[in-house]
């Protein structure tokens, strides 16, 4: 591990004026400090967050907001978020172990990096650790790889569960600059694709802090998340969905899906949530939207399964919650 | 005094036996249980001598020769006190009972992760940061990396051929023409393994965490360039070996031969990314079986052909064929394996070499051979028994295969099942129960122990057996207490010092019955003492809540003893035993999968086993044995796949999340009986091995159970999800 140096401010404010060039904010750390001690990540410099009051879910007029540094394990079990935005609390459960979601926060899981294993591999290439180095994982061992989203330099996956489902709930991320500003952006907006510039994984400018997620009401009631994976718990996604649905009168009046296990970011694609809309269910139309799901997908040898996988996990969550 | 004894045959009337209902045998808890759950119990990398430095080892990134651009540049770094390049590094640790420094230096890297020099600092995190600014290139390979690029090696050949079994094959009524594939597989023991090195004058003590001393003490002398009686190896406590640390490892001689560089102690952890490179794994391996057999399931061929692969240097094979000479009878058969030569990290003894992988690939065989002849499973392994050992024709010491078929068919509850598969569904789910035959070849090892029974009637037990989380402590102190008529908690025992005498260590489970039984010869010697002070014969005296009792003569230990200490020492040696006959454990392992149709997911949600195993020494000890095998099996048939990249045979998911074995969810329910198996020919003891039995088997109960419930069959190991999807509906 590169030395460091290490702040703990009590104030939004102050931890911005702390942050310089090189600085990482820790919340958790349970993904920061396993990139730091393998040297994937070197900042010179940590600002704590977690003393800056960003630890409450509150609501709001109609949906709610969730403090940055909210632990995953709590905000799973928030009876708010259970009953009004069960996929979420789903979601989270489904990820890592229990210990790791004590002290998770929830920016820190949005801004989770890649699993990829050449990324987490100082002695491989990556354009993501280190622009312009090249891409060893593309003619490499994958698994744990995107489909969508790719491009010839990264196909790294983003590996969150729990983003997965603040997409399909059109989450918006909350972010503070230097001098107070305040904005806020939807995930389409944050996350960029990898594009030639796959280290620039966010739309979050250097002395810009996230403070919360807000959640609009919830855009339907009949809400899954489906998480497949060999090993049955403590394991990434081979694929995953996230649904949120409304039915009216036997149609499917608006539907949002959202996909991990398959993307560079958390992927939602409308096409696949127009398709649905004002559709009778039926395995046809079901069908039809796993064929374009993974119309682009680039299926690189040892991603093959990723298709059937992700169309088949499709159809039995929309069977599921339109039944 | 040293009874020497040898397992020469069935009879040794002449030593005491066990009884029947005593100490040996009764369901205790671990001795050191405690020690270790509020971490009392200090493992190797625990120990903190005063002035105590940290060595990182240093990675090849590529293969070929080895080239440091900046070594004095990170030696100048604060806080760096060497960067050690050392011809007597070694390559990778050393094959079990090597005996010998494995291959050496640094100057060249075979496989990618090689360590090619050792950083040292003042502090762990120093020594780490300041082992990744080392700048290291490397020229490339010099040989594939890939097992189907590879040439066999000549010398590495086995080969067994019996009667015709090409004309066999191709006159079979019935035959099975399978390839089977299992991925490079590793230990994943918990506590990475790790070293702390102290000279005093040319002496060196050595803390780490190894399964066997007495060889690791020559391996290290041998790689030093010193004398083996100059080196003291210390491990009390090891989090788990799984044969990884079989030989002496990189850390041990590096963190050696810096300390004598520095003239303090060092000590040298490996991080557990470098604990998947550095040690031994298990060698993938392709196997192609044939079974040639009548309608009525009688097999009339056998073939077993396996390519295996290993480093240049390396005299390891996996012994995949080890099997499958003598579970089922057949006139004609034909056991082949070839070794190719790879720049991959060394292949190794991973918890039972050979029939972890060669009997799980043969036992999904025999079912794809009972669903051709539509024959029951367990009614096909009956009808296929030999008598005799089918290939020298010598006899079992015991066969209780039979037995383990029948009763764990019962206990599992086996008699309801559908004959064909896709019977059962609930929900999105196929349910279906496999079984499979679990045999693994028995042995003993040359080991030694000192008893000594004290002037207050205490006795110490000691040698520098290794406990890896078996329950070592536990069982001999079992025995020594059975063995001179103690309560257990008026034994104490000692292990894991080469100051001690030498036990068989830990690894082929030989260790509980080869290191007990001469426990027991000790207890014999220090029985013979107190009948003399008795006078009368060994045979005829009784030891029993400290007293002594011959005859109408009773008398305390304390008493007879009149302060002064008896200690008696035992040694066995193996002996002509395996020469006359053939000897194995045995067991049937059965299991019940649910497939879901969707995803291809698999959940296990009961498995059985029944397994004969010789004298059960501690019940709780010996069931644990049996269920930690049970769940490799299952990460074997499901989870585990060392994935080698394909360009340079890197080890790419070199860390526990990404090499996944079984956790909490994935573990059902593991029901085990264990039947009673008095081999004569296992010693005065009776004891056999039984830490490894349990995965011989248990992975092909799981993946013909797969194959029962949604009819897929598996051959290309693990059965994930997207290898089963093609055949759901």
């Amino acid at each position: 591990m590169r030395p460091f140096d290490y702040h703990r401010p009590d104030t939004a404010e102050a931890a911005l004026n702390d942050a310089s060039d090189g600085t990482a904010f820790i919340g958790g750390g349970t993904n920061l400090l396993d990139l730091m001690k393998l040297e994937v990540m070197t900042p010179d410099r940590l600002v704590d967050v977690n003393h800056l009051g960003l630890n409450r879910i509150e609501e709001t007029d109609d949906g709610i907001e969730i403090g940055a540094t909210v632990r995953n394990s709590d905000l799973a079990d928030d009876a708010r978020i259970r009953r009004r935005w069960p996929v979420l609390s789903r979601a989270l459960l489904a990820g890592a172990s229990p210990q790791l979601r004590n002290t998770a926060t929830t920016a820190g899981n949005l801004l989770q990096r890649t699993r990829c294993p050449y990324f987490q591999d100082i002695d491989a290439a990556c354009n993501k650790r280190d622009p312009g180095s090249g891409c060893a994982a593309v003619g490499g061992e994958l698994r744990n790889h995107a489909v969508l989203g790719t491009s010839e330099h990264c196909i790294a996956l983003h590996p969150s569960d729990m983003a997965v489902a603040m997409r399909a709930l059109d989450a918006e991320v909350v972010i503070r600059g230097s001098g107070g500003s305040t904005r806020t952006t939807g995930l389409p907006d944050f996350y960029r694709l990898p594009g030639e510039t796959p280290h620039i994984e966010t739309t979050l400018e250097p002395g810009e802090l996230i403070t919360a997620i807000r959640l609009p009401a919830p855009p339907g009631d009949r809400q899954a998340y489906r998480k497949v994976r060999e090993r049955a718990s403590y394991a990434f996604a081979l694929v995953s969905t996230a649904a949120v649905l409304r039915m009216e009168n036997g149609k499917i009046a608006s539907a949002a899906l959202a996909f991990g296990g398959v993307g560079t970011q958390p992927w939602r694609d409308a096409e696949v949530d127009t398709l649905l809309r004002d559709e009778r269910p039926s395995n046809a139309l079901f069908d039809k939207a796993g064929e374009v799901l993974m119309r682009n997908a680039e299926l690189r040898e040892g991603l093959e399964f990723k298709k059937p996988l992700a169309q088949r996990v499709l159809k039995a969550v929309l069977t599921e919650v339109t039944r | 005094m040293t009874l020497d004894y040898q397992i020469d045959g069935p009879e040794n009337d002449d030593l005491a036996k066990p009884s029947q209902d005593g100490v040996i045998g009764a369901d205790m808890e671990r001795r050191d249980g405690r020690s270790k759950v509020t971490g009392a119990a200090r493992y190797a990398a625990e120990h903190l001598p005063e002035g105590l430095l940290h060595g990182f080892l240093k990675r090849a990134p590529g293969l070929g020769a080895v080239r440091i651009e900046n070594a004095e540049e990170v030696r100048a770094m604060p806080g760096v006190k060497l960067v050690l390049r050392d011809a007597r590094m070694i390559r990778n640790a050393a094959q079990g009972t090597a005996g010998e420094a494995p291959v050496q230096g640094v100057e060249t890297a075979d496989y990618v992760g090689q360590p090619v020099a050792l950083v040292v600092a003042e502090s762990f995190e120093t020594a780490w940061h300041a082992a990744n600014r080392l700048k290291v290139s490397c020229n490339g390979a010099s040989l594939p990396v890939l097992p189907e690029n590879g040439e066999a090696d000549d010398d590495m050949q086995e080969e067994s051929v019996t009667g015709e079994p090409e004309a066999a094959f191709a006159e079979a009524e019935v035959l099975v023409d399978e390839t089977y594939t299992t991925p490079a597989l590793t230990s994943a023991a918990m506590e990475p393994h790790a070293a702390v090195a102290e000279w005093d004058g040319d002496h060196i003590t050595l803390h780490a965490s190894l399964q066997m001393l007495r060889y690791n003490r020559d391996e290290l002398a041998d790689s030093l360039g010193i004398a083996s009686d100059k080196v003291r190896l210390r491990a009390p406590f090891v989090g788990g070996g799984f044969g990884s640390k079989l030989g002496i490892s990189a850390e041990c001689v590096a963190a050696a031969l810096a300390a004598r560089e520095l003239g303090k102690p060092v000590r040298v952890v490996q991080h557990r990314r470098q604990v998947f490179e550095v040690n031994t794994r298990r060698t993938e391996t392709r196997q192609r079986i044939r079974l040639a057999a009548g309608q009525d399931g009688k097999l009339t061929g056998i073939g077993h052909e396996a390519r295996l692969s290993n480093l240049p240097g390396e005299a390891f094979a996996e012994p995949v064929l080890q099997g499958s000479y003598f579970t089922y009878a057949a006139p004609h058969r034909l056991l082949r394996s070839e070794l190719v030569r790879l720049n991959r990290p060394a292949a190794g003894s991973v918890r039972a070499p050979g029939e972890a992988v060669g009997v799980t690939a043969f036992e999904v065989a025999m079912d794809e051979l009972a669903q051709k002849t539509g024959l029951d499973p367990v009614e096909l392994r009956l009808r296929n028994l030999p008598e005799t050992d089918p290939v020298s024709d010598t006899p079992f010491s015991s066969h209780r295969l039979a037995d383990c078929l029948t009763r764990g068919r019962d206990s599992f509850g086996w008699q309801d099942r559908p004959t064909q598969p896709r019977q059962h569904r609930e929900g999105e789910w196929w349910i279906g129960t496999g079984m499979a035959a679990a045999v693994r070849v028995n042995m003993v090892m040359d080991a030694e122990a000192q008893v000594r029974l004290t002037p207050e009637g205490r006795a110490v037990v000691e040698t520098d057996m290794t406990d890896i989380g078996t329950g070592s402590y536990s069982i001999l102190g079992q025995i020594a207490a059975e063995g001179l008529g103690l309560a257990v908690q008026d034994v104490d025992v000692t292990l894991g010092d080469t100051d001690l005498p030498p036990g068989s260590g830990s690894g082929g489970s030989v260790g509980a019955a080869s290191t007990g039984t001469a426990v027991w010869l000790a207890c014999e010697e220090i029985r013979r003492h107190i009948a003399g002070l008795m006078g009368c014969d060994a045979s005829d005296l009784t030891l029993v809540d400290g007293f002594a009792i011959c005859g109408n003569s009773r008398r305390s230990l304390v008493e007879l003893l009149a302060g002064e200490a008896v200690s008696g020492r035992g040694k066995l040696e193996p002996g002509e035993a395996l020469e006359k006959v053939r000897q194995a454990t045995w067991g049937a392992v059965f299991s019940e999968v649910a497939v879901n149709d969707i995803t291809g997911e698999v959940r296990v949600r009961r498995m059985h086993g029944t397994f004969a195993v010789g004298r059960v020494l501690n019940q709780r000890t010996a069931r644990s044995q049996a269920q930690g095998g049970m769940a490799w099996g299952l990460g074997l048939a499901l989870t585990e796949n060392m994935t080698h990249d394909r360009r340079d045979g890197h080890i790419v998911n070199r860390d526990l999340a990404e090499y996944h074995v079984p956790v909490h969810a994935d573990v059902p329910h593991l029901d085990v009986q264990l039947l009673e198996d008095a081999d004569p020919w296992a010693g005065p003891l009776a004891a056999k091995g039984i830490g490894e039995l349990g995965i011989c088997g248990s992975g092909s109960a799981i993946l013909n159970a797969i194959h029962h419930a949604c009819g897929v069959r598996v051959r290309d190991l693990p059965a994930t999800p997207d290898r089963l999807l093609a055949g759901l509906t």
